[in-house]
């Protein structure tokens, strides 16, 4: 057992696999927690299926995947904030509109140019050999940035978080404080799409902290907890995916899923607890 | 705080033939009003009457579709409170209350990145005004309604240095409650605009009413306001024929030039909010008003 996990370590592909799904999830888990709570998380879903447009198109113009993938995200970032902030068109539907847009797009470039191939099953479900060397060091410079700009905003950000209208009319300027979060979210997914897969990658951004609210009450702790949860997740998603050769992406949300269900079984036993108690 | 200053400085707050819209309808309209440092400002009116638009929009929340807000240059947005209606997007936040109360002290400095020993000493300090201190480290979502509110209360206390803009502040509040809520706002030293529906208490407490029927009805002094008799339509579910909206337009909307003009000689210490009556007894639309406010007839 502790042999085969040493022996995952000297695999340079599953080096870099770890190294920028680490990352990777742990600055989606802090992101996470503020866009599920203001109520965006569906807006991690929409960019990773633009996304898979995006690469679909720079395959089928034999263009670098990231130098067409990143613009486009960002952009349909930034639209989709607009679209949800809009109180016309109502965000969750503008957001499943160009979700399912980009995807018939990306299909339809695919099955006209290359055709289904292996190449578009890893960018719907993921590859961990998917990822290069330089996606590493663009990871390790997204999570720094993300984690500073986090640390110096942490008060910010809850506080926009919490309640928008009132930052807002207690100057603070809440505007580009929600564009960053929308680039940075955009940037993670196109990171993460590879590993992870544009189905799958969203469930990086939205379980974390869905599963730390279960049990915990405060902003601080759920931020905390929600980064510990992801990194735990993704290192035991890596090493069962390894073990019993099941596919990377995957099996990280299944071990997701298998936290959130530990932490509502705990809600449940604390309610409990406190309910006999109070009797 | 002594609420009957002189008012000869500028207005915090002056508004111009202001008028909010949703969707290409007036949700109120022709309001021409002043804010002065230490009034007390109550608006009253009806469900659907355009109150809390109108403090959405001195919030800065929502832009005028006409007219124009004045905001005197030494009231920057960092010096206002704001205690809005509770949002059902809170219901399940998970938050401390003291997270949520020292939000509010957030643009008291310049840029920094956590909240100074002086921060938390005026969150403790609001919170144990309001009696809440021991929820102080409680989840805020694990409250009832009306601790929350005072939650929000000294939330918006935190971030107040000179206005405080408040939204049915007694909302979820307990009889006792409220007569501690009111106690306090006699003693702040900030000028305070605030929605009510408790018409009674407003006129013992505020120096100035603004009545709203998606227009301006009335805005004056208190002793203006009882003078002219339109709170006692609103007044009563009690009044013999009920409250009813066409009592108002049968009624004329504001009262004779002359008998404001009455009242305005009993009271010299508001002279410069009569004026504002005049003006818009005159319908500043059509009448001849310089910039300043002042009179031109």
């Amino acid at each position: 057992m502790l042999e085969s996990l040493i022996s995952i370590l000297s695999y340079p592909f599953i080096q870099r696999a770890l190294i920028v799904g680490l990352l990777v999830s742990a600055a989606a888990a802090l992101l996470g927690v503020s866009l599920v709570l203001k109520r965006f998380a569906m807006i991690g879903d929409g960019l990773s299926h633009v996304g898979f447009g995006s690469l679909a198109i720079a395959t089928a113009l034999n263009a670098t995947p990231l130098a067409v993938a990143l613009p486009v995200v960002m952009l349909a970032a930034i639209a989709l904030l607009r679209l949800s902030s809009a109180s016309k068109i109502k965000g969750d539907a503008a957001i499943a509109l160009i979700s399912t847009g980009a995807l018939a797009i990306g299909v339809t470039v695919v099955s006209a140019t290359s055709g289904m191939n292996i190449d578009v099953t890893n960018y719907l479900f993921g590859s961990i050999l998917a990822v290069s060397q330089s996606d590493v060091i663009l990871s390790i410079v997204l999570a720094v940035v993300v984690l500073t700009l986090f640390v110096l905003f942490y008060n910010r950000i809850f506080a926009i978080t919490f309640d928008e209208n009132f930052a807002r009319a207690t100057g603070s300027r809440t505007g580009w404080l929600n564009t960053l979060i929308a680039l940075l979210t955009a940037l993670i997914i196109v990171l993460g799409m590879r590993l992870m897969g544009a189905l799958l990658i969203s469930s990086l951004i939205i379980f974390p902290a869905l599963t730390a609210m279960r049990v915990l009450k405060t902003f601080r702790s759920v931020t905390i907890c929600s980064i510990c949860i992801a990194i735990i997740c993704f290192i035991s998603g890596i090493v069962v995916s390894y073990l019993l050769s099941l596919p990377t992406g995957s099996t990280i949300v299944l071990c997701n899923i298998a936290a959130f269900a530990i932490f509502w079984l705990v809600r449940l036993l604390l309610n409990q607890q406190s309910f006999k108690r109070s009797r | 705080m002594n609420r009957h200053s002189n008012n000869i400085n500028t207005a915090l707050i002056k508004l111009h033939n202001v008028a909010f819209s949703y969707a290409g309808r007036h949700a109120a309209c022709d309001l021409n009003f002043s804010v002065y440092d230490g009034d007390y400002l109550a608006i009253v009116g009806g469900n659907g009457s355009g109150k809390s638009t109108l403090i959405k929009g001195l919030a800065g929340l929502l832009a005028p579709s006409t007219g124009e807000i004045e905001i005197c240059n030494s009231l920057r947005r960092k010096d206002i409170g704001y205690l809005p209606q509770q949002s059902a997007a809170q219901a399940d936040f998970p938050a401390s209350v003291m997270e949520v109360v020292l939000s509010g002290c957030l643009n008291n400095g310049g840029f920094r990145p956590f909240y100074s020993s002086l921060d938390k000493h005026k969150a403790n300090n609001w919170l144990l005004q309001l009696g809440i201190s021991h929820l102080s480290k409680k989840s805020f979502r694990e409250l009832s309604g009306g601790q929350q509110q005072r939650v929000l209360l000294a939330r918006a206390l935190c971030s107040a240095s000179k206005l405080i803009l408040m939204d049915e502040p007694i909302a979820g509040l307990d009889p006792h409650a409220q007569a501690e809520f009111y106690h306090l706002c006699a003693t702040l030293p900030l000028t305070i605009v605030m929605v009510s529906h408790d018409l009674t208490s407003a006129l013992s407490q505020a120096t100035h009413i603004l009545h709203l029927d998606t227009h301006q009805l009335f805005f004056g002094t208190v002793l203006e306001y009882q003078a002219s008799g339109i709170g006692d339509g609103f007044m009563g579910c009690t009044h013999p024929h009920g409250h009813d909206a066409s009592e108002h337009k049968n009624k004329p909307k504001y009262q004779s030039k002359g008998e404001v003009e009455s009242i305005s000689k009993n009271i010299t210490k508001s002279i410069t909010k009569c004026s504002q009556s005049k003006i818009m007894i005159e319908d500043i639309s059509k009448s001849g008003i310089s910039k300043n406010g002042e009179h031109n007839a």
